[in-house]
């Protein structure tokens, strides 16, 4: 990987974190309403994983989608307008946290029923399949939704009808509280995908180079073969499962251990460790970050809110 | 004017748009080399493919949540549920996604998707096989819901189902598939969310839709031979729902009933009778009446089942009721 493209993912994941560091403090300052869902520890996986995406290829994950939006191009205006609940969000204030998209980014969206975007991830793989194309859809989803019975359906019809579905488990250790080994038969993902006949293979989710290669090998595996992938990616959220949670359900140890590997300072020491850049040049990438999350916030803040006539638009096209 | 059967009109429509449009498909259980379990799709399989007319495995969240998807990125899937009694296994892409999709994220997603789904007693199913759950689908915005009761109204309104950018939900009844009708000849269209009046009367209003209408028809026909003229409206559409036709009529006669195959708890004819009264109460003279199903599951046993179901006799007993 080049040297510009190094810094832009080092770029991204510090961008991840900082507009959702602010978020955090908007949302105790109540600027920020519902449910809030961080991705802070998990930064590295959508980075890697969007990074090797070429720009037709679709992405969909579920409510934990704020880096999401940011890694496929969203701005930050919007993710922090969005949040707010401002007209300039990307929903246009009608979404919130769990429900950012951009059609021109070939986001489609946070999903907020848990595994319930599986099926519309085959199905937008059906719909390039009709199209002929070789578009992949990068479809995300969280360990707890694969006790679901959605992820069992979309797996089956993806492999059954050859949709280029990568499917991408970030296994964060938890669903909301409770832990893998008590809500999944296996504590191994993927083995899952095996009764599906699917390839699959895991990957760690706090080294961004190593997503970035796995995920660029099973893209190549979908786009050439027309089947799907399945990707488990071991991560940890640093923060609760959304705000307002008391954490009761692991150690703060636990918690410890994880940060140790935090997914920006393993990158940072690479990038310096490998001299790709200096700490000169990693601080000028963090104070580029800073300003433009300012210049979100006073964004979000100043946007206006949606019109009251705005409530009954878009309900329907036509 | 050609008399076609109401499985003639559904299926002469899919063919219609499909051979109009390359991006419009179907899928569902059986729908392929079976030929649909109730015979409307039969012959399609040789003619369009495997491709176009897509089996798919019993798995009503694969089916609609992938006809969701494909339908977002300009393919228009009309994905058949064998019966409407399946739609409670795929509840959450009718609700949560199909109707929620475009408003939530601010408009960026259309949703040009067709769900046909077969619904209605009648025919010794049993509890879980025979439902009319119409109302339940009508209660969400962002869904649109449309029944035919007749097969010209089918076939037009299916028509403008497939050419819409709205998520539809389109409604038949079980017990309707031989049932004739006559229908323009030529390609036309019936536009949706209009109600009809399927019949002229003075006396009193009946609204009803489906297979409401069917039953109505025969019992205007009761009534008539008593000298009692029923007017009968037709909804077609339950979402977006067409109260014009219904209150004009109303504000003509005074007098009306509802007519559904539902259960009357909650159901399409609360909504009516609640919009007529809000709408024009002082054109009331007499207390508008719900004919509908007995508030029970429906039971195997014919006799229970029929018993059950709103029939003729009811419809003539209620209108002679409210002109009392």
């Amino acid at each position: 990987m080049k040297k510009e493209q190094l810094l832009d993912l080092y770029y991204q994941m510090v961008l991840i974190r900082r507009v959702e560091e602010r978020g955090a403090e908007l949302y105790q300052a109540g600027k920020i309403g519902g449910f809030m869902h961080l991705y802070i520890g998990q930064e590295a996986v959508s980075t890697g994983l969007i990074a090797a995406r070429e720009p037709r290829d679709r992405v969909i994950t579920a409510y934990r989608d704020h880096g999401v939006a940011l890694n496929c191009g969203i701005s930050a205006n919007e993710v922090m307008a969005e949040l707010l609940g401002k007209a300039t969000g990307m929903s246009k204030g009608k979404g919130g946290s769990m429900h950012m998209a951009s059609v021109e980014k070939n986001m489609w969206g946070g999903h907020a029923i848990v595994g319930g975007h599986l099926p519309v991830a085959a199905g937008l793989a059906l719909g390039d399949q009709y199209a002929k194309n070789d578009n992949i859809t990068i479809c995300m989803f969280g360990d707890g939704a694969t006790n679901i019975g959605y992820f069992h359906e979309a797996l089956n019809l993806s492999k059954t009808w050859g949709l280029r579905v990568l499917w991408v488990c970030e296994n964060n250790q938890y669903g909301m509280g409770t832990a893998v080994s008590r809500a999944s038969a296996v504590d191994e993902i993927r083995q899952k995908a095996e009764g599906y006949g699917m390839k699959n293979a895991e990957v760690n989710g706090m080294d961004v180079l190593a997503v970035y290669e796995a995920a660029k090998e099973s893209m190549d595996f979908v786009r050439k073969e027309g089947q799907p992938y399945f990707l488990e990616v071991d991560t940890y959220r640093f923060r609760g499962h959304s705000m307002g949670d008391p954490e009761r359900y692991r150690k703060a140890e636990e918690v410890k251990q994880w940060q140790e590997n935090d997914p920006i300072g393993i990158f940072n020491k690479y990038l310096l460790d490998k001299k790709v850049t200096t700490r000169k040049g990693l601080d000028e990438i963090e104070a580029r970050v800073e300003e433009e999350v300012q210049k979100a916030v006073e964004f979000a803040e100043t946007s206006p809110e949606p019109a009251l006539e705005d409530l009954f638009k878009d309900i329907y096209a036509e | 004017m050609a008399k076609i059967t109401m499985r003639e009109a559904i299926s002469q429509a899919l063919m219609e748009e499909m051979d109009r449009d390359p991006a419009v498909f179907i899928m569902g259980e059986e729908v392929g080399v079976w030929g649909g379990t109730y015979a409307v799709t039969k012959g399609f399989y040789d003619k369009y493919g495997a491709d176009r007319v897509k089996d798919t495995p019993i798995a009503e969240n694969a089916i609609l949540g992938a006809a969701i998807g494909a339908a977002m990125v300009g393919q228009r899937p009309i994905a058949e549920l064998m019966t409407i009694n399946f739609a409670f296994s795929a509840m959450d892409y009718i609700v949560n996604q199909a109707a929620k999709l475009r408003y939530m994220f601010g408009g960026q997603f259309t949703l040009p998707l067709v769900i046909r789904a077969v619904g209605g007693g009648g025919r010794q199913l049993g509890a879980t096989h025979s439902q009319t759950p119409d109302a339940i689908f009508a209660h969400f915005p962002g869904l649109k819901v449309v029944s035919p009761g007749t097969p010209e109204d089918a076939k037009g309104l299916l028509k403008s189902a497939i050419r819409s950018n709205d998520p539809i939900l389109f409604i038949e009844h079980a017990t309707m598939y031989q049932v004739r009708g006559e229908v323009p000849e030529g390609e036309y269209l019936i536009p949706i969310g209009k109600s009809k009046v399927q019949r002229e009367g003075s006396d009193l209003t009946i609204v009803t839709y489906c297979k409401g209408l069917e039953l109505s028809m025969k019992a205007a026909d009761e009534l008539g031979k008593e000298g009692i003229q029923a007017e009968i409206v037709d909804l077609r559409t339950l979402r977006p729902l067409d109260m014009e036709p219904v209150l004009q009529s109303f504000k003509k006669t005074n007098r009306a009933i509802v007519v559904e195959e539902g259960w009357k708890s909650y159901g399409v004819g609360s909504e009516i009778v609640s919009r007529i009264y809000e709408e024009a109460f002082d054109y009331v003279d007499a207390p508008i009446i719900r004919v509908a199903q007995k508030e029970v599951p429906l039971p195997y046993n014919r006799t229970l089942e029929q018993a059950a179901l709103p029939q003729v006799t009811d419809i003539v007993a209620a209108a002679k009721e409210v002109l009392k």
